[in-house]
């Protein structure tokens, strides 16, 4: 199984380029998981032991807010990631993810992931080379919807 | 080679009265409330004699001499630019006839004049608002109407004035370019005045007036006078390519500095003869019927120059001063093949806070060198 | 020629300062297109046709209020002339309160538009962001009007809420059509809402296109275009390929009254389409 993983991962953008004795440690940590459309994946104040790499289909991250409903403010699709939430204390999901279509996935599970990173500190380089942009990235996409650039200035 | 030829102080009189004859109406420097204006004048005597003038950043004031001279203070806030691109000019008017509207262009006043008195700098000014307005692609027939019929007898500068630059900006003070006839106007021995003609226009008004060859002393002094000026010029722009100082220098602290003491006030861009921006205005009647559209000037110091739905596309001071001396020293150049600046120093003269262009282009120069 | 020489139905002469003068225009239709946004189709009074390039703009003049420039919303055929307008200011709000057959002032079409010429057998690839959607509505049906001569083309259209999306009937057929491709996304999204929530620089990551020969044209917010611009150099298309249609403070729109200038550029005459090879230092100095 784990070499079929291995496989699944060194195929994801988000693993590209990452040398393949890394990629086997990585993937003797996962699982593949399958979502159907309007699945919940986790949920908000949830510990976070989980780290997804998306394959297929489309997930949309939301904050539920009264009398205003789940608000998405991210979606994430096949080629990204999320859950990065599991490398930093305290592991705990701060938005609800849900499927928006059949999604198919590869989740890590962080408690093994961080053991690994914590007796091999190249590994945890490496992932942590490979989370950071993903952070600034969607540090970056906040800002620019904060901003809110499409509303009429005047 | 020119031919040059001499005028005396009275020729110059029945120079003037041909140009009144052939249908051009005189406008020529006049003192008033102390400062050296430009207006509608029926004969040499409404010319100022013996007036010369102490130019400083942000000061001005003439004085009375003894001398007989006609020509002898330099520019003041007035530029022949507000003879022929009108500070206030209406577009178009429309009316509405029962429930249509007609819309009709408006006809520019035609207006034949001579300008007299016009100094180097000033012939390069026209031959730059020329470019901008009628050679650069559209033509602003307003502007041409005026210009094909302006006369434009000019005078070498005899003095330097504290604010001028002309000699770095090569546009002074020896009259080129586009004119009809130059003068030399020279004091001693005698009150006479060289002529020039560069224009058949021109020629045709000086063969009606008495006139003589210059003899080789006298063009000899007129020579002298012109490099004396020359010699004498109150400031220079720094030797070196301004286009490209400035364009590569357009987040340099010393905008902040400049801005630090600049009003905003756009006093600069009223007094420049080459500034050529405009805004318009719709008005209408109160029961909208009657509208029309006017023109008038505008200047880039003006917050709402730059609006954009939201604000000010140049909100900051320092962002307004430095869009009017770069597009003015440096992106002129991209548009029009050459600088928007004749070192006339009217900018300088009139800012009530006396910003000089020189000294901030040298700042940033000094600063690059540094 | 003075007011009182004019009369009804008279053909007046406007060779002086034409370019000045509007022409009388009627409003044909109009309808809304999101909350503050409305979509007017003009003709010309005098039936005249108007030809355009995409990606140009005219001057709309309601009378006695003031005149504004608006960019070309399109049309399938070509020749229609579709003006989309928000209530920004005094000018845009008293062009949306008009109603068909109102009567406007009209001068254009002005500037440079986009590059459909150099686009041809090229990839397209077109991103908008709010409003920006309207001037390259114009070269979408110009792409689609000739579509054989263009590689893959591909739309990808970020708005601020799913109410704000314009031309939701066209975007429905366009995506039918499978011409082109077209992915959108929202900054804020509602319940209802079943697409992508993020900004329009995340769809590129995903977006199909051969780097060498792309064709990029982006019209939205300043801010979105920079970063749009920036993205699409990372995913190596050449800044000389890379089109953005700039706005500013256009009055004159003939580069005489030099309110739209952008660095040596008067936008309204030399663009407001210009390459961002052209544009990217500019774009790098504030209140420029």
């Amino acid at each position: 199984m784990a070499v079929e993983y291995a496989s699944m991962l060194s195929k994801h953008a988000f693993f590209k380029g990452l040398r393949s004795e890394v990629v086997d440690l990585v993937a003797g940590c996962a699982q593949e998981i399958e979502f159907s459309a309007g699945q919940y994946i986790c949920h908000e104040d949830d510990q976070a032991d989980q780290f997804y790499v998306l394959v297929h289909g489309h997930v949309a991250l939301q904050i539920a807010s009264p009398g205003r409903g789940a608000r998405t403010f991210l979606t994430i699709g096949a080629g990204e990631v999320f859950g990065v939430n599991w490398l930093v204390a305290p592991y705990r999901w701060t938005y609800d993810a849900k499927a928006l279509d059949d999604t198919k996935a590869v989740v890590l599970n962080a408690v093994c992931l961080r053991r690994k990173c914590e007796a091999d500190h190249d590994l945890g380089f490496e992932l942590m080379k490979r989370v950071m942009p993903v952070l600034i990235e969607r540090l970056h996409v906040c800002r620019i919807q904060l901003l809110d650039l499409y509303l009429k200035q005047n | 080679m020119t031919v040059i030829n001499v005028l005396a102080l009275d020729d110059l009189q029945i120079l003037l009265e041909n140009l009144q004859e052939d249908g051009y109406a005189l406008i020529a420097p006049q003192l008033q409330d102390g400062v050296i204006i430009y207006d509608q004048v029926e004969g040499l005597e409404a010319l100022p004699r013996g007036v010369n003038d102490i130019q400083t950043p942000g000061g001005y004031q003439t004085h009375k001499t003894k001398e007989p001279s006609l020509f002898h203070y330099v520019v003041g806030p007035h530029s022949w630019k507000k003879f022929l691109h009108l500070p206030k000019l209406q577009l178009w008017q429309a009316k509405k006839f029962s429930d249509e509207i007609c819309i009709a262009s408006s006809e520019p006043a035609s207006f034949k004049a001579a300008f007299i008195g016009v100094r180097a700098g000033e012939v390069k000014a026209i031959a730059l608002q020329d470019k901008v307005l009628i050679n650069s692609g559209v033509v602003d027939e307003a502007y041409k109407i005026r210009r094909d019929k302006a006369f434009i007898l000019a005078v070498d500068c005899a003095r330097a004035g504290g604010s001028c630059f002309c000699v770095s900006m090569q546009s002074g003070p020896s009259v080129e370019g586009n004119y009809d006839l130059a003068l030399t106007e020279i004091l001693t021995p005698n009150h006479i005045f060289l002529v020039r003609s560069n224009s058949e226009v021109g020629e045709k008004i000086l063969k009606k007036t008495p006139h003589r060859p210059a003899t080789a002393e006298e063009i000899r002094i007129g020579q002298e006078i012109v490099a004396r000026t020359a010699a004498n010029m109150g400031r220079a722009m720094p030797d070196t390519n301004i286009a490209n100082l400035l364009s590569q220098n357009l987040q340099h602290p010393h905008w902040d500095a400049i801005a630090s003491r600049c009003l905003s006030c756009a006093n600069c861009t009223m007094v420049c003869p080459t500034c050529f921006c405009t805004t318009v205005e719709d008005v209408s009647d109160l029961k909208m019927e009657e509208f029309s559209r006017e023109r008038r000037w505008d200047s880039c110091f003006n917050l709402d120059f730059s609006y954009l739905h939201g604000g000010a596309a140049r909100s900051s001071v320092a962002a307004r001063y430095r869009q009017w001396m770069t597009h003015k020293l440096s992106s002129w150049v991209d548009q029009f093949g050459s600088s928007g600046c004749v070192g006339c120093g009217r900018c300088i003269t009139w800012c009530p806070v006396g910003i000089d262009l020189t000294q901030e282009t040298q700042a940033i120069y000094d600063d690059q060198l540094g | 020629m003075s007011i009182t020489a004019i009369h009804k139905h008279n053909v007046i002469d406007m060779h002086d300062m034409q370019q000045l003068v509007p022409k009388l225009a009627r409003v044909k239709s109009c309808f809304s297109d999101g909350p503050d946004v409305s979509t007017i189709e003009v003709e010309m009074a005098d039936g005249a046709p108007v030809d355009y390039a995409p990606g140009q703009f005219n001057m709309l003049t309601v009378f006695g209020v003031g005149e504004a420039a608006i960019s070309i919303s399109g049309a399938p055929d070509g020749s229609r002339l579709i003006h989309t307008i928000r209530d920004v200011g005094a000018v845009s709000q008293a062009l949306m309160r008009l109603k068909p057959g109102d009567q406007l002032g009209l001068r254009g079409p002005f500037g440079v538009g986009w590059p459909v010429r150099a686009a041809q057998s090229k990839d397209v690839l077109i991103v908008a962001g709010g409003l920006g959607l309207a001037p390259l509505r114009s070269v979408l049906y110009h792409i689609l009007a000739h579509r054989v001569q263009f590689g893959v083309v591909t739309l990808l259209y970020g708005a601020r809420r799913p109410a704000d999306i314009l031309y939701q009937s066209e975007i429905a057929n366009w995506r039918e059509s499978c011409e082109i491709n077209v992915v959108m996304t929202v900054d804020h999204a509602d319940v209802e809402w079943p697409g992508r929530v993020g900004v329009v620089t995340q769809l590129i990551d995903q977006a199909e296109f051969q780097s060498q020969n792309t064709l990029a044209m982006i019209c939205g917010p300043e801010v979105m275009m920079r970063f749009v611009a920036s993205a699409l150099v990372d995913r190596e298309i050449d800044a000389e390929n890379i089109f953005l249609s700039m706005e500013r403070n256009m009055k004159c729109a003939i580069g005489h009254c030099g309110h739209c200038q952008f660095g040596p550029n008067f936008l309204c005459r030399d663009g407001p389409v210009l390459s961002y090879k052209k544009l990217r230092p500019l774009l790098k100095v504030k209140e420029l």
